[in-house]
């Protein structure tokens, strides 16, 4: 029997499936109407200092003819009072024991009003409390939000305010517009954090209007950064989720947010170290009822690869994150393209020809007649092997599953990374040197 | 003609010549274009007689760039816009798209062409290319149907003046009176005959050469011709009745359909259509989306060896069409007014020359189908009085002689491409010739 359950620095939720603090879970109808589809935690939209928003809130990229590959909002925190959500929140919980109900928070940058919300917020009954520090529009500038997570030393100073105070474990929220997210990360631990959650959005300006030089979205002719969420920032997401998981200095359950739209994108970052993950513009695109596929498909993963917890893989991929100076040297693979399978769109060769290290071959057809019939004309794109870097671009570009391939070839030599090279040659390396090694492991500069 | 099928409501007719494949919507365009794998050196490309772009202009749909598409599709084909309706795609871009090997639809290059010149149609057909300055040579274009349209493109673009002869009042060709409604308007064909007429082309229509104009006038007149007179001449079945009231031929039949005025075209009740080529199949749908009760196509050989492209037929069984394979009509029967085809049962016997295996009649299998009306679609001949005028000038095995290189005629002053060379095969063909020949003509004036 697979149990989905989770544990997040003492919030317990039944799947690791919670909604990121956001437009969805604005409300305890909308909170309410999740936990009914099954989500197992929501963080409720930021509620603090008093706003007032604008509208064209959103923007976002298509690509391809996909819609929303990537989703930028500058909606605010939310604009009811303080009072109507902590009632809601206490409603909520007291209808959904099981789920976890998470009070998001972000207030002016003074002690004694972080110190009265924290107290009214435990009073609510919330399993949590997670402090904004990333929003990157509108209240950064206010001095809050992405204001405060961009400077280590205030975001411990916050932290320590709220500790001191609340009796319910404490998440911190981290902005990635930082060049290293360990520092704030670190800042966060320091204040006593009992957790991390990342990340919050990218500044990004959505689009320019090529008819009106406006700024996309135009509010009244204005625009200006929001920010960016969704799959396009998956990948950052797993990176700086990924850095927080490995520092030693750090070592706080995290909470994993960034383009998670399926059990698969959720399974990457439990893989990194997450303890569950937040989901917020996969929703907002279609609606809470994603979250059926999440667990059923997650629970079927888990039944075919034969673990019954979450812990048994949290972090499993985390040793496999290494720097380029630990990678090997001399581990070869060459590109191999499938000719049965291949389609003679040739875009693998256009790629290598323009691009890469032209190592693509149009060969003419055998002229044989094939099951389609323009095949004989067609040339097939060949690989020659002994100029093949192994860069993998073709193996990108090929539309089609498993026609290219890369091989390992045996080279028979030992595993030889940078670090142990810079070790074995004279300092500093000359281009001769480090040729010669090369030659003598048959690799070969065009 | 004996018992007129009933006429149909309007909405009936309309609903019956609905387009086959209706155009893109805008998101519908942008999804199937982003679909495209843009293959470099793309088989598609290869496989249109024109050699369009194809990757490229759907490439241009998917950034937006509707003009440079539209451009790029016109800079290869001139008839790009009927050829998007009514070219045999599957056989042709469709059927060597690389999605085929794949197991997956292969792009919808026909529709998206269309989406692309029906937006050019659509902004008034602005001029996309300038024409070189005038070189002072003028050629002379014989027919205006596709080949005719697209030599005179291409060889106003290079600075010649051209003039299109026409015999028929209306231009187009058979892309104007014998493309089958539901899969393009008459329209169609007229805009692109507008779109040539705005790179300089006059077009003379209703003047027939040989009548209204001789030959020899033409020769001195013009530096070089084209013929693009295409097929005219239906052949003959050559059994007795032929000339009964009732008897159509396919060409004719389908002319009258074209104009959209489906209330004066009369058709039977009963309809036999003699042969099964894609020209028969159209025949027949139009009869039977006419009205008639029954439509019947008669074919001496097998489906096996039917000319007919595969879909053409399953749009026919689709539209009901009944076929009886291995029979031939040996008589048609009738008072004044055709009444009934009396048929004979075939069987195949040795390979002919083409590799077909001969029909040969089984004796004493006459057998009698009541009709009230017979289409025969027996395929056309070139016009060889018309051509026996042209000095030097040979023809053989049905066709004009050609250079297949050059598209030069045995009168080096004349060139020929489309049916009239082909014996009659696709729009993209005679456009493609069109467009081949304009650049023989032109190497053949400068450098001769």
């Amino acid at each position: 029997m697979v149990d989905l359950s989770t544990n997040c620095g003492g919030i317990k939720s039944p799947n690791p499936f919670w909604l990121a603090s956001a437009p969805p879970t604005n409300s305890a109808y909308q909170v309410c109407k999740a936990f009914e589809a099954g989500w197992g935690g929501a963080v409720w939209k930021t509620i603090g200092a008093p706003v007032m928003n604008v509208v064209n809130r959103y923007a976002a990229i298509d690509y391809n003819g996909q819609k929303i590959v990537g989703l930028n909002n500058i909606e605010l925190i939310s604009d009811r009072s303080i009072e109507i959500n902590l009632k809601e929140i206490s409603e909520t919980k007291k209808l959904w024991p099981d789920r976890a109900v998470v009070a998001s928070l972000m207030v002016e940058s003074d002690r004694q009003i972080w110190h009265d919300i924290v107290k009214r917020t435990v009073d609510s009954g919330a399993d949590g409390i997670e402090l904004n520090y990333g929003c990157p529009h509108g209240m950064s500038e206010r001095g809050m939000g992405s204001a405060v997570g961009q400077v280590p030393e205030y975001c411990s100073m916050i932290t320590e305010w709220v500790t001191e105070v609340s009796t319910i474990p404490v998440i911190v929220k981290l902005t990635p517009n930082i060049t290293d997210i360990r520092y704030p990360g670190r800042a966060a631990k320091k204040g006593g954090a009992d957790a991390i959650s990342l990340i919050n959005t990218i500044n990004t300006i959505m689009g320019v209007n090529l008819d009106t030089f406006e700024i996309e979205p135009s509010r009244g002719g204005k625009g200006g950064h929001g920010g960016y969420a969704g799959p396009a920032v998956k990948p950052i997401a797993l990176h700086m989720v990924s850095e927080i998981a490995r520092d030693p200095e750090i070592n706080l359950p995290i909470s994993a947010i960034g383009g998670i739209s399926t059990w698969r994108d959720a399974l990457e970052f439990i893989l990194l170290g997450s303890s569950n993950v937040q989901v917020c513009t996969a929703a907002m695109h279609y609606g809470f009822r994603i979250v059926e596929d999440m667990i059923d498909g997650l629970t079927n993963w888990m039944e075919e690869k034969g673990f019954t917890s979450l812990d048994q893989i949290r972090g499993k991929a985390l040793p496999n994150i290494t720097s380029f100076g630990e990678m090997d040297l001399l581990y070869k693979a060459v590109a191999h393209i499938d000719e049965k399978k291949c389609i003679q769109c040739n875009l693998c060769y256009i790629a290598c020809e323009d691009t890469a290290h032209q190592c693509i071959d149009l060969l003419p057809g055998d002229g044989q007649p094939k099951a389609d019939p323009y095949a004989a004309e067609k040339k097939q794109p060949t690989v020659r092997e002994a100029d093949c870097v192994g860069c993998r671009l073709c193996y990108i570009v090929c539309p089609v599953e498993n026609c290219i391939t890369m091989v390992r070839k045996e080279n028979g030599g030992k595993p030889k990374t940078w670090n142990e090279l810079v070790k074995e040659l004279p300092q500093p390396m000359s281009l001769e040197d480090l040729r010669k090694f090369q030659h003598e492991h048959g690799i070969e500069i065009h | 003609m004996n018992n007129i099928a009933s006429k149909l409501s309007n909405e009936e007719y309309e609903a019956n010549f609905a387009e086959l494949h209706p155009p893109f919507t805008s998101a519908a365009a942008t999804v199937e274009a982003n679909r495209c794998l843009y293959c470099f050196d793309s088989p598609c490309m290869k496989a249109c007689p024109t050699h369009i772009d194809i990757s490229t202009f759907i490439k241009k749909i998917t950034t937006g760039n509707m003009k440079g598409s539209a451009k790029t599709i016109l800079s290869s084909n001139w008839i790009a816009l009927t050829c998007a309706k009514a070219c045999p795609v599957n056989v042709l871009c469709e059927g060597a798209c690389v999605y085929n090997a794949k197991g997956e639809e292969p792009i919808q290059i026909g529709r998206l062409q269309r989406y692309v010149m029906d937006w050019y149609v659509e902004k008034g057909m602005p001029q996309l290319f300038t024409p070189a300055p005038k070189n002072g040579k003028s050629v002379g274009i014989i027919g205006a149907g596709p080949s005719g349209l697209a030599c005179a493109a291409e060889l106003a673009l290079m600075g010649y003046e051209v003039v299109i002869y026409e015999a028929k009042h209306i231009a187009g060709g058979l892309d104007t009176h014998g493309i089958a409604p539901y899969k393009m308007k008459q329209q169609d064909s007229l805009n692109e005959v507008k779109m040539v007429e705005k790179l300089g082309v006059t077009i003379k229509t209703g003047v027939r050469v040989g009548e209204t104009i001789s030959v020899e006038d033409l020769t001195k007149k013009h530096d070089a011709i084209f013929l693009g007179v295409g097929l005219k001449t239906p052949t003959r079945l050559g059994i007795p009745g032929e000339e009964l009231n009732g008897v159509y031929d396919a060409l004719t039949f389908i002319e009258k359909v074209t104009t959209r005025k489906w209330n004066s075209v009369d058709v039977g009740k009963r309809v036999a259509v003699i042969g099964a080529g894609n020209t028969a199949i159209d025949a027949a749908t139009e009869a039977k989306r006419l009205g008639a009760e029954k439509v019947c196509m008669l074919y001496r050989r097998s489906e096996k060896e039917m000319p007919a492209y595969k879909f053409e037929f399953e749009l026919a069984k689709k539209d009901g069409i009944e076929f009886q394979f291995l029979t031939a009509p040996k008589r048609i029967l009738g008072n004044g007014k055709v009444e009934a085809v009396e048929c004979l049962k075939m069987e195949l016997g040795e390979k002919d020359s083409e590799g077909r295996r001969k029909p040969k009649p089984i004796p004493g299998s006459e057998f009698q189908i009541p009709v009230d009306m017979l289409i025969k679609s027996a395929g056309q001949n070139i016009e060889e009085t018309f051509l026996s005028g042209i000095p030097g000038l040979k023809t053989a095995g049905g066709v004009v002689v050609v250079n297949s290189e050059t598209l030069q005629t045995t009168n080096v002053k004349f060139f020929a491409g489309g049916d009239c060379i082909n014996g009659g095969k696709e729009v993209v063909n005679a456009a493609a010739d069109g467009k081949k020949a304009a650049g023989n003509i032109d190497r053949w004036l400068f450098v001769k």
